[in-house]
Protein backbone atom coordinates (compact mmCIF):
# COMPACT_ATOMS: atom_id res chain seq x y z
CA UNK A 1 0.00 0.00 0.00
CA UNK A 2 2.97 2.29 1.03
CA UNK A 3 4.65 1.49 -2.44
CA UNK A 4 1.00 2.41 -4.51
CA UNK A 5 1.17 5.88 -3.01
CA UNK A 6 4.62 6.30 -3.37
CA UNK A 7 4.57 5.24 -7.29
CA UNK A 8 1.09 7.70 -8.05
CA UNK A 9 3.66 10.63 -6.51
CA UNK A 10 6.06 9.57 -8.88
CA UNK A 11 3.90 9.24 -12.01
CA UNK A 12 2.17 12.41 -11.38
CA UNK A 13 5.65 14.09 -11.34
CA UNK A 14 7.15 12.78 -14.42
CA UNK A 15 3.60 13.19 -16.32
CA UNK A 16 4.44 17.18 -15.79
CA UNK A 17 7.97 16.70 -16.10
CA UNK A 18 7.41 16.42 -20.11
CA UNK A 19 6.65 20.14 -20.51
CA UNK A 20 10.16 20.82 -19.67
CA UNK A 21 12.16 20.14 -22.55
CA UNK A 22 15.23 22.14 -21.57
CA UNK A 23 18.14 19.64 -23.62
CA UNK A 24 18.51 17.69 -26.33
CA UNK A 25 21.22 15.97 -26.07
CA UNK A 26 21.30 12.40 -23.77
CA UNK A 27 22.25 13.47 -19.94
CA UNK A 28 25.83 12.75 -18.65
CA UNK A 29 24.59 10.73 -15.74
CA UNK A 30 25.08 7.43 -14.50
CA UNK A 31 23.08 4.50 -13.31
CA UNK A 32 23.04 2.17 -10.31
CA UNK A 33 20.57 -0.39 -9.66
CA UNK A 34 20.51 -2.35 -6.32
CA UNK A 35 23.87 -1.14 -6.07
CA UNK A 36 25.19 -2.39 -9.49
CA UNK A 37 26.49 -0.07 -11.81
CA UNK A 38 24.33 -0.31 -15.33
CA UNK A 39 26.87 0.21 -18.76
CA UNK A 40 24.67 2.79 -20.22
CA UNK A 41 27.73 3.64 -23.09
CA UNK A 42 29.43 1.20 -24.73
CA UNK A 43 31.87 0.88 -27.36
CA UNK A 44 29.94 0.22 -30.85
CA UNK A 45 30.31 -3.30 -32.31
CA UNK A 46 32.37 -3.07 -35.70
CA UNK A 47 29.81 -2.31 -38.44
CA UNK A 48 27.55 -0.40 -36.36
CA UNK A 49 26.16 3.22 -37.88
CA UNK A 50 27.14 4.85 -34.68
CA UNK A 51 30.72 4.86 -32.76
CA UNK A 52 28.88 4.46 -29.11
CA UNK A 53 25.68 2.70 -28.46
CA UNK A 54 23.39 4.44 -25.73
CA UNK A 55 20.88 3.21 -23.26
CA UNK A 56 17.18 5.00 -23.87
CA UNK A 57 17.42 5.48 -20.14
CA UNK A 58 19.91 8.83 -21.27
CA UNK A 59 17.28 10.35 -23.11
CA UNK A 60 14.58 10.37 -20.47
CA UNK A 61 13.54 13.02 -18.00
CA UNK A 62 14.74 13.43 -14.59
CA UNK A 63 12.10 11.94 -12.71
CA UNK A 64 11.47 8.80 -15.19
CA UNK A 65 15.22 8.28 -14.85
CA UNK A 66 15.00 8.42 -11.18
CA UNK A 67 12.19 6.12 -10.91
CA UNK A 68 14.33 3.30 -12.76
CA UNK A 69 16.97 3.78 -10.14
CA UNK A 70 14.78 2.63 -7.37
CA UNK A 71 13.67 -0.77 -7.45
CA UNK A 72 10.98 0.02 -4.74
CA UNK A 73 9.75 3.07 -6.76
CA UNK A 74 9.68 0.76 -10.10
CA UNK A 75 6.18 -0.02 -10.69
CA UNK A 76 7.97 -2.83 -13.07
CA UNK A 77 8.85 -4.40 -9.87
CA UNK A 78 5.14 -5.61 -9.79
CA UNK A 79 5.56 -7.39 -12.67
CA UNK A 80 8.84 -9.25 -11.51
CA UNK A 81 7.10 -10.01 -8.29
CA UNK A 82 4.13 -11.30 -10.40
CA UNK A 83 6.66 -13.20 -12.85
CA UNK A 84 8.35 -15.21 -9.70
CA UNK A 85 4.82 -16.19 -8.80
CA UNK A 86 3.91 -17.73 -12.39
CA UNK A 87 7.21 -18.94 -11.97
CA UNK A 88 6.41 -21.48 -9.02
CA UNK A 89 2.89 -21.99 -10.07
CA UNK A 90 1.87 -25.49 -11.47
CA UNK A 91 0.30 -25.33 -15.12
CA UNK A 92 -0.74 -27.62 -17.30
CA UNK A 93 -1.65 -31.54 -18.14
CA UNK A 94 1.62 -32.46 -16.22
CA UNK A 95 1.32 -30.76 -12.79
CA UNK A 96 4.42 -29.11 -13.05
CA UNK A 97 6.13 -25.43 -13.05
CA UNK A 98 8.93 -23.58 -14.56
CA UNK A 99 10.65 -23.97 -11.18
CA UNK A 100 9.98 -28.01 -11.23
CA UNK A 101 12.57 -27.93 -13.91
CA UNK A 102 14.77 -24.67 -13.43
CA UNK A 103 14.57 -24.68 -10.20
CA UNK A 104 15.81 -21.47 -8.69
CA UNK A 105 15.57 -18.81 -11.32
CA UNK A 106 17.89 -16.26 -9.54
CA UNK A 107 20.74 -19.32 -10.38
CA UNK A 108 19.43 -21.25 -13.39
CA UNK A 109 18.46 -18.31 -15.48
CA UNK A 110 21.36 -15.90 -14.25
CA UNK A 111 22.50 -13.91 -17.21
CA UNK A 112 20.48 -16.06 -19.70
CA UNK A 113 18.13 -13.34 -21.00
CA UNK A 114 21.04 -10.99 -22.39
CA UNK A 115 21.73 -13.65 -24.73
CA UNK A 116 18.49 -13.93 -26.71
CA UNK A 117 17.48 -14.06 -29.17
CA UNK A 118 18.70 -17.50 -29.84
CA UNK A 119 18.91 -20.04 -32.71
CA UNK A 120 16.82 -22.21 -32.64
CA UNK A 121 17.73 -25.57 -34.07
CA UNK A 122 14.48 -27.32 -34.11
CA UNK A 123 12.54 -24.39 -35.60
CA UNK A 124 15.30 -23.46 -37.75
CA UNK A 125 14.74 -19.85 -36.42
CA UNK A 126 15.70 -17.47 -33.87
CA UNK A 127 13.33 -17.38 -30.98
CA UNK A 128 13.25 -15.39 -27.99
CA UNK A 129 12.20 -15.39 -24.04
CA UNK A 130 8.41 -15.28 -24.76
CA UNK A 131 8.81 -17.73 -27.68
CA UNK A 132 11.06 -20.09 -25.22
CA UNK A 133 8.22 -20.17 -22.52
CA UNK A 134 5.87 -21.09 -25.21
CA UNK A 135 7.55 -23.74 -26.01
CA UNK A 136 8.43 -25.26 -22.55
CA UNK A 137 4.80 -24.99 -21.86
CA UNK A 138 3.36 -26.93 -24.43
CA UNK A 139 6.05 -29.42 -24.91
CA UNK A 140 7.01 -30.10 -21.40
CA UNK A 141 4.19 -28.57 -19.01
CA UNK A 142 1.39 -29.52 -21.21
CA UNK A 143 -0.42 -25.95 -21.29
CA UNK A 144 -1.91 -23.79 -23.81
CA UNK A 145 0.32 -21.58 -25.27
CA UNK A 146 0.52 -17.63 -23.89
CA UNK A 147 -1.48 -15.79 -26.31
CA UNK A 148 0.78 -12.56 -27.12
CA UNK A 149 1.18 -10.04 -24.33
CA UNK A 150 -1.19 -11.96 -22.38
CA UNK A 151 -0.31 -10.39 -18.67
CA UNK A 152 1.46 -13.78 -17.41
CA UNK A 153 3.57 -13.75 -21.02
CA UNK A 154 4.56 -10.09 -19.85
CA UNK A 155 5.26 -10.82 -16.12
CA UNK A 156 7.19 -14.32 -16.93
CA UNK A 157 9.45 -12.31 -19.49
CA UNK A 158 10.05 -9.65 -17.11
CA UNK A 159 10.83 -12.09 -14.22
CA UNK A 160 13.85 -13.95 -16.49
CA UNK A 161 15.01 -11.19 -18.39
CA UNK A 162 14.94 -9.33 -14.52
CA UNK A 163 17.42 -12.31 -13.60
CA UNK A 164 19.92 -10.27 -16.21
CA UNK A 165 20.09 -7.28 -14.22
CA UNK A 166 23.65 -5.40 -15.64
CA UNK A 167 24.85 -8.19 -17.83
CA UNK A 168 25.53 -6.94 -20.85
CA UNK A 169 23.67 -7.75 -23.95
CA UNK A 170 25.63 -10.31 -26.58
CA UNK A 171 24.14 -12.44 -28.92
CA UNK A 172 25.83 -15.19 -31.17
CA UNK A 173 25.39 -14.49 -34.32
CA UNK A 174 27.63 -17.23 -35.78
CA UNK A 175 24.76 -19.81 -34.42
CA UNK A 176 22.53 -21.71 -37.46
CA UNK A 177 21.46 -18.88 -39.90
CA UNK A 178 21.32 -15.90 -37.19
CA UNK A 179 23.41 -13.93 -40.12
CA UNK A 180 21.18 -14.33 -42.33
CA UNK A 181 18.35 -13.42 -39.75
CA UNK A 182 20.35 -10.42 -38.71
CA UNK A 183 20.94 -9.18 -42.64
CA UNK A 184 17.10 -9.26 -43.15
CA UNK A 185 16.32 -7.19 -39.77
CA UNK A 186 18.79 -4.67 -40.98
CA UNK A 187 17.28 -4.47 -44.55
CA UNK A 188 13.82 -3.99 -42.88
CA UNK A 189 15.66 -1.65 -39.86
CA UNK A 190 16.10 0.54 -43.35
CA UNK A 191 12.84 -0.05 -45.26
CA UNK A 192 10.76 3.13 -45.46
CA UNK A 193 7.01 2.04 -44.51
CA UNK A 194 4.07 3.02 -44.37
CA UNK A 195 1.85 6.74 -45.91
CA UNK A 196 4.62 8.89 -43.51
CA UNK A 197 7.99 6.66 -45.81
CA UNK A 198 9.78 6.23 -42.11
CA UNK A 199 12.09 3.36 -41.55
CA UNK A 200 13.81 3.07 -37.87
CA UNK A 201 16.73 4.91 -38.91
CA UNK A 202 14.68 8.19 -39.95
CA UNK A 203 13.84 8.14 -36.07
CA UNK A 204 16.87 6.59 -34.41
CA UNK A 205 19.56 7.01 -36.51
CA UNK A 206 18.72 10.20 -38.47
CA UNK A 207 16.92 11.86 -35.99
CA UNK A 208 18.84 10.59 -32.56
CA UNK A 209 19.09 13.08 -29.60
CA UNK A 210 16.36 15.36 -31.26
CA UNK A 211 12.81 15.86 -30.17
CA UNK A 212 9.72 14.77 -32.38
CA UNK A 213 6.75 16.47 -30.82
CA UNK A 214 7.56 15.71 -27.14
CA UNK A 215 9.22 12.68 -27.31
CA UNK A 216 12.84 12.67 -27.27
CA UNK A 217 14.45 10.56 -29.55
CA UNK A 218 16.49 7.56 -28.49
CA UNK A 219 18.51 4.77 -30.48
CA UNK A 220 15.61 2.62 -29.84
CA UNK A 221 17.74 0.26 -27.66
CA UNK A 222 15.75 -3.10 -26.39
CA UNK A 223 17.78 -3.40 -23.75
CA UNK A 224 15.14 -2.34 -21.06
CA UNK A 225 11.89 -4.89 -22.25
CA UNK A 226 9.71 -5.45 -21.47
CA UNK A 227 9.49 -1.76 -20.02
CA UNK A 228 6.91 -0.35 -17.49
CA UNK A 229 5.27 2.93 -19.19
CA UNK A 230 3.61 5.39 -17.29
CA UNK A 231 1.64 6.68 -20.33
CA UNK A 232 -0.60 3.40 -20.19
CA UNK A 233 0.68 2.65 -16.40
CA UNK A 234 1.69 -0.98 -17.34
CA UNK A 235 4.26 -3.01 -18.78
CA UNK A 236 5.17 -2.56 -22.52
CA UNK A 237 6.43 -5.78 -24.40
CA UNK A 238 9.19 -5.56 -26.94
CA UNK A 239 6.96 -6.33 -29.96
CA UNK A 240 4.36 -3.98 -28.68
CA UNK A 241 6.98 -1.47 -29.00
CA UNK A 242 8.18 -2.45 -32.86
CA UNK A 243 4.42 -2.73 -33.86
CA UNK A 244 3.89 1.00 -31.93
CA UNK A 245 6.74 2.48 -33.70
CA UNK A 246 5.83 0.37 -36.86
CA UNK A 247 2.13 1.49 -36.49
CA UNK A 248 3.41 5.30 -35.97
CA UNK A 249 4.43 5.31 -40.00
CA UNK A 250 0.94 4.46 -40.88
CA UNK A 251 1.08 1.18 -42.04
CA UNK A 252 -0.14 -2.21 -41.40
CA UNK A 253 1.42 -4.00 -38.46
CA UNK A 254 3.18 -7.26 -38.62
CA UNK A 255 2.38 -10.21 -36.12
CA UNK A 256 4.18 -10.21 -33.09
CA UNK A 257 6.85 -13.04 -33.54
CA UNK A 258 6.60 -12.83 -37.19
CA UNK A 259 9.42 -13.94 -39.24
CA UNK A 260 9.68 -9.85 -39.57
CA UNK A 261 9.70 -9.18 -36.39
CA UNK A 262 12.32 -11.81 -35.10
CA UNK A 263 14.60 -10.65 -38.17
CA UNK A 264 14.32 -7.16 -36.33
CA UNK A 265 14.89 -8.45 -32.77
CA UNK A 266 17.66 -9.90 -33.56
CA UNK A 267 19.22 -6.88 -35.79
CA UNK A 268 18.48 -4.24 -33.39
CA UNK A 269 19.44 -6.52 -30.52
CA UNK A 270 23.09 -6.78 -32.13
CA UNK A 271 22.52 -2.88 -32.37
CA UNK A 272 22.81 -2.57 -28.61
CA UNK A 273 25.98 -5.00 -27.75
CA UNK A 274 27.43 -4.11 -24.75
CA UNK A 275 24.42 -2.57 -23.11
CA UNK A 276 23.46 -3.86 -19.78
CA UNK A 277 20.00 -5.39 -19.65
CA UNK A 278 17.91 -2.91 -17.37
CA UNK A 279 14.42 -5.07 -17.38
CA UNK A 280 12.37 -3.43 -16.06
CA UNK A 281 13.35 -0.32 -17.33
CA UNK A 282 10.97 2.94 -17.08
CA UNK A 283 10.17 5.02 -19.79
CA UNK A 284 6.95 7.82 -19.89
CA UNK B 1 -21.37 16.29 -60.57
CA UNK B 2 -23.03 19.55 -61.11
CA UNK B 3 -19.74 21.19 -62.21
CA UNK B 4 -19.13 18.26 -64.75
CA UNK B 5 -22.29 18.91 -65.83
CA UNK B 6 -22.17 22.28 -66.91
CA UNK B 7 -18.62 21.63 -68.64
CA UNK B 8 -20.40 19.29 -71.14
CA UNK B 9 -23.13 21.92 -71.75
CA UNK B 10 -20.59 24.71 -72.79
CA UNK B 11 -18.02 24.99 -75.48
CA UNK B 12 -14.51 23.69 -73.83
CA UNK B 13 -12.59 27.09 -73.98
CA UNK B 14 -15.23 28.60 -71.87
CA UNK B 15 -15.56 26.14 -69.27
CA UNK B 16 -11.89 25.68 -68.58
CA UNK B 17 -12.08 28.08 -65.73
CA UNK B 18 -15.05 26.57 -63.84
CA UNK B 19 -13.86 23.43 -64.39
CA UNK B 20 -10.22 24.36 -63.03
CA UNK B 21 -9.84 20.90 -61.98
CA UNK B 22 -7.52 19.25 -59.26
CA UNK B 23 -4.00 18.29 -60.04
CA UNK B 24 -3.79 14.83 -59.36
CA UNK B 25 -0.70 13.51 -56.80
CA UNK B 26 0.62 11.76 -60.08
CA UNK B 27 0.37 14.69 -62.15
CA UNK B 28 2.33 17.07 -60.21
CA UNK B 29 5.51 18.25 -61.72
CA UNK B 30 8.17 19.27 -60.07
CA UNK B 31 10.63 21.47 -62.26
CA UNK B 32 13.89 22.85 -60.59
CA UNK B 33 12.72 22.79 -57.29
CA UNK B 34 9.18 24.06 -58.10
CA UNK B 35 5.67 23.77 -58.53
CA UNK B 36 4.27 26.96 -60.02
CA UNK B 37 0.63 25.92 -60.42
CA UNK B 38 -1.75 26.07 -57.85
CA UNK B 39 -2.99 22.78 -56.93
CA UNK B 40 -6.36 23.93 -56.60
CA UNK B 41 -6.34 26.76 -59.49
CA UNK B 42 -6.74 28.93 -56.49
CA UNK B 43 -4.97 31.25 -53.79
CA UNK B 44 -5.11 28.95 -50.07
CA UNK B 45 -6.39 30.54 -47.15
CA UNK B 46 -3.23 31.26 -44.78
CA UNK B 47 -5.62 31.13 -41.51
CA UNK B 48 -7.13 27.32 -42.41
CA UNK B 49 -3.00 26.36 -43.40
CA UNK B 50 -1.69 26.97 -40.05
CA UNK B 51 -4.67 24.83 -38.21
CA UNK B 52 -3.20 22.06 -40.85
CA UNK B 53 -0.24 22.42 -39.56
CA UNK B 54 -0.61 22.40 -36.47
CA UNK B 55 -3.25 19.80 -36.47
CA UNK B 56 -1.89 16.12 -35.23
CA UNK B 57 -3.65 14.12 -37.92
CA UNK B 58 -3.13 16.62 -40.66
CA UNK B 59 0.49 18.13 -41.33
CA UNK B 60 1.57 17.73 -38.45
CA UNK B 61 4.37 19.94 -39.14
CA UNK B 62 5.28 20.31 -35.24
CA UNK B 63 6.31 17.46 -35.16
CA UNK B 64 9.86 18.02 -36.45
CA UNK B 65 9.84 22.42 -37.01
CA UNK B 66 9.58 24.81 -34.62
CA UNK B 67 6.98 27.74 -36.12
CA UNK B 68 7.49 30.57 -33.36
CA UNK B 69 4.36 32.52 -34.57
CA UNK B 70 2.37 29.42 -33.06
CA UNK B 71 3.94 29.40 -29.85
CA UNK B 72 1.21 28.93 -28.25
CA UNK B 73 0.28 25.43 -29.86
CA UNK B 74 2.29 23.00 -27.49
CA UNK B 75 5.32 21.04 -28.18
CA UNK B 76 7.37 22.11 -31.35
CA UNK B 77 9.84 19.01 -32.64
CA UNK B 78 13.29 20.31 -33.66
CA UNK B 79 14.24 17.57 -36.23
CA UNK B 80 14.23 19.90 -38.99
CA UNK B 81 15.02 23.29 -39.11
CA UNK B 82 12.66 26.36 -37.70
CA UNK B 83 10.44 27.41 -40.11
CA UNK B 84 10.41 31.37 -39.09
CA UNK B 85 11.50 33.49 -42.31
CA UNK B 86 10.95 30.69 -44.81
CA UNK B 87 9.12 32.92 -47.27
CA UNK B 88 12.25 34.66 -47.29
CA UNK B 89 14.60 31.48 -48.41
CA UNK B 90 11.93 29.96 -50.55
CA UNK B 91 9.58 31.27 -52.95
CA UNK B 92 5.97 29.78 -53.07
CA UNK B 93 6.72 27.71 -56.09
CA UNK B 94 9.58 25.74 -54.30
CA UNK B 95 7.29 25.96 -50.55
CA UNK B 96 4.83 24.07 -52.65
CA UNK B 97 6.92 21.81 -54.44
CA UNK B 98 8.51 21.06 -50.80
CA UNK B 99 5.23 20.08 -49.16
CA UNK B 100 4.10 18.05 -52.36
CA UNK B 101 7.28 16.13 -51.90
CA UNK B 102 10.24 16.87 -50.36
CA UNK B 103 12.12 13.84 -51.36
CA UNK B 104 12.15 15.43 -54.92
CA UNK B 105 13.16 19.06 -53.46
CA UNK B 106 15.83 17.89 -50.93
CA UNK B 107 17.06 14.20 -51.23
CA UNK B 108 15.73 10.42 -51.31
CA UNK B 109 17.07 10.81 -47.71
CA UNK B 110 14.62 13.52 -46.42
CA UNK B 111 12.75 12.67 -43.87
CA UNK B 112 10.39 14.73 -44.50
CA UNK B 113 7.01 12.99 -45.63
CA UNK B 114 5.25 13.78 -49.24
CA UNK B 115 2.26 15.22 -48.66
CA UNK B 116 0.92 15.16 -52.15
CA UNK B 117 2.47 11.91 -53.75
CA UNK B 118 1.35 8.28 -53.64
CA UNK B 119 5.48 7.11 -53.89
CA UNK B 120 5.29 6.45 -50.29
CA UNK B 121 6.80 3.44 -48.00
CA UNK B 122 5.96 -0.31 -48.26
CA UNK B 123 2.54 -1.70 -46.54
CA UNK B 124 0.70 1.34 -46.26
CA UNK B 125 -2.50 1.12 -43.45
CA UNK B 126 -5.21 -0.35 -46.21
CA UNK B 127 -7.40 2.25 -45.37
CA UNK B 128 -5.19 4.65 -46.66
CA UNK B 129 -4.21 3.72 -49.47
CA UNK B 130 -4.15 5.13 -52.76
CA UNK B 131 -4.57 8.66 -50.21
CA UNK B 132 -2.23 11.50 -49.79
CA UNK B 133 -1.31 12.58 -46.05
CA UNK B 134 -3.08 16.55 -47.27
CA UNK B 135 -5.58 17.26 -49.84
CA UNK B 136 -4.75 19.60 -52.68
CA UNK B 137 -6.87 22.22 -50.65
CA UNK B 138 -4.76 22.09 -47.82
CA UNK B 139 -1.86 22.12 -49.00
CA UNK B 140 -2.62 25.07 -50.92
CA UNK B 141 -3.61 26.37 -47.57
CA UNK B 142 -0.29 25.21 -45.90
CA UNK B 143 1.72 27.52 -48.47
CA UNK B 144 -0.28 30.44 -48.13
CA UNK B 145 0.73 30.21 -44.18
CA UNK B 146 4.06 29.16 -45.22
CA UNK B 147 4.41 32.13 -47.23
CA UNK B 148 3.24 34.94 -44.12
CA UNK B 149 6.38 33.49 -42.79
CA UNK B 150 8.49 36.17 -43.47
CA UNK B 151 11.43 38.58 -41.61
CA UNK B 152 11.55 37.76 -37.76
CA UNK B 153 7.82 37.16 -37.19
C1 LIG C 1 8.22 8.33 -36.40
C2 LIG C 1 9.31 8.02 -35.51
C3 LIG C 1 9.70 6.59 -35.21
C4 LIG C 1 9.92 5.55 -36.06
C5 LIG C 1 9.81 5.52 -37.58
C6 LIG C 1 10.34 4.43 -35.24
N1 LIG C 1 10.34 4.78 -33.92
FE1 LIG C 1 10.93 3.63 -32.35
N2 LIG C 1 10.43 5.14 -31.07
C7 LIG C 1 9.96 6.38 -31.43
C8 LIG C 1 9.72 7.18 -30.25
C9 LIG C 1 9.19 8.61 -30.22
C10 LIG C 1 10.08 6.36 -29.15
C11 LIG C 1 10.04 6.75 -27.66
C12 LIG C 1 11.25 7.59 -27.34
C13 LIG C 1 12.53 6.83 -27.56
O1 LIG C 1 12.87 5.94 -26.75
O2 LIG C 1 13.21 7.06 -28.58
C14 LIG C 1 10.54 5.09 -29.70
C15 LIG C 1 11.01 4.03 -28.94
C16 LIG C 1 11.51 2.85 -29.46
C17 LIG C 1 12.06 1.78 -28.65
C18 LIG C 1 12.16 1.78 -27.13
C19 LIG C 1 13.45 2.38 -26.67
C20 LIG C 1 13.54 2.47 -25.17
O3 LIG C 1 14.65 2.74 -24.69
O4 LIG C 1 12.54 2.29 -24.48
C21 LIG C 1 12.47 0.80 -29.51
C22 LIG C 1 13.10 -0.53 -29.15
C23 LIG C 1 12.16 1.27 -30.85
N3 LIG C 1 11.59 2.51 -30.78
C24 LIG C 1 12.43 0.56 -32.01
C25 LIG C 1 12.03 0.97 -33.29
C26 LIG C 1 12.15 0.15 -34.47
C27 LIG C 1 12.78 -1.23 -34.52
C28 LIG C 1 11.61 0.86 -35.50
C29 LIG C 1 11.37 0.45 -36.92
C30 LIG C 1 10.59 -0.72 -37.14
C31 LIG C 1 11.21 2.14 -34.97
N4 LIG C 1 11.45 2.16 -33.63
C32 LIG C 1 10.66 3.17 -35.72
C33 LIG C 1 9.76 6.84 -32.72
C34 LIG C 1 9.93 6.09 -33.86
C1 LIG D 1 9.37 14.00 -39.85
C2 LIG D 1 9.92 15.29 -39.99
C3 LIG D 1 9.25 16.39 -40.77
C4 LIG D 1 7.90 16.73 -40.85
C5 LIG D 1 6.72 16.04 -40.18
C6 LIG D 1 7.83 17.89 -41.68
N1 LIG D 1 9.09 18.26 -42.09
FE1 LIG D 1 9.58 19.91 -43.20
N2 LIG D 1 11.56 19.38 -43.15
C7 LIG D 1 12.07 18.31 -42.47
C8 LIG D 1 13.51 18.30 -42.63
C9 LIG D 1 14.47 17.28 -42.02
C10 LIG D 1 13.85 19.44 -43.41
C11 LIG D 1 15.24 19.93 -43.87
C12 LIG D 1 15.65 19.31 -45.16
C13 LIG D 1 16.38 18.01 -44.89
O1 LIG D 1 17.32 18.03 -44.10
O2 LIG D 1 15.99 17.01 -45.44
C14 LIG D 1 12.59 20.09 -43.72
C15 LIG D 1 12.50 21.27 -44.45
C16 LIG D 1 11.34 21.99 -44.65
C17 LIG D 1 11.27 23.27 -45.29
C18 LIG D 1 12.46 24.11 -45.76
C19 LIG D 1 12.97 24.79 -44.50
C20 LIG D 1 14.13 25.75 -44.65
O3 LIG D 1 14.39 26.47 -43.70
O4 LIG D 1 14.79 25.75 -45.68
C21 LIG D 1 9.95 23.64 -45.30
C22 LIG D 1 9.34 24.90 -45.88
C23 LIG D 1 9.20 22.58 -44.65
N3 LIG D 1 10.07 21.58 -44.26
C24 LIG D 1 7.84 22.59 -44.45
C25 LIG D 1 7.11 21.59 -43.79
C26 LIG D 1 5.67 21.59 -43.65
C27 LIG D 1 4.77 22.71 -44.12
C28 LIG D 1 5.33 20.44 -43.02
C29 LIG D 1 3.96 19.88 -42.70
C30 LIG D 1 2.94 19.96 -43.69
C31 LIG D 1 6.57 19.75 -42.70
N4 LIG D 1 7.61 20.46 -43.20
C32 LIG D 1 6.65 18.54 -42.02
C33 LIG D 1 11.36 17.39 -41.73
C34 LIG D 1 9.97 17.37 -41.56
Amino acid sequence: MKRLSVLLLVSVASISGLAVMAYADPVDDTLTIDDREMIIRAKAPKGHPFDEVLSGWLFRESETRATEADSFANPGMLAVERGEELWNTVDGSMGKSCSSCHNDASATMKDVGAHFPKWDAKARKPVNIEMKINDCRTERMGAEPYKFDAEEQVALTTYIKHQSLGTPVQIDLSEGEMQSWWEKGKELYYTRTGQLDFSCASCHEKSMGKFIRADHLSQGQVNGFPTYRFNTAGMVSLHNRFRGCIRDTRAEMPKAFSDELMALEVYVTWRGTGLSVETPAVRQ
Amino acid sequence: MKRFLTCVAVPAFLCSQAAAVEIAPDAVKIDEMKVSQSLTGATGNAEEGAKVLANRGLGNCLACHVVTPLAKEQFHGNVAPALDGVADRWSEAELRAIVVDAKRVFSEETVMPAFYSLDVGINVRKDLAGKTILTAQQVEDVVAYLTTLKGSN
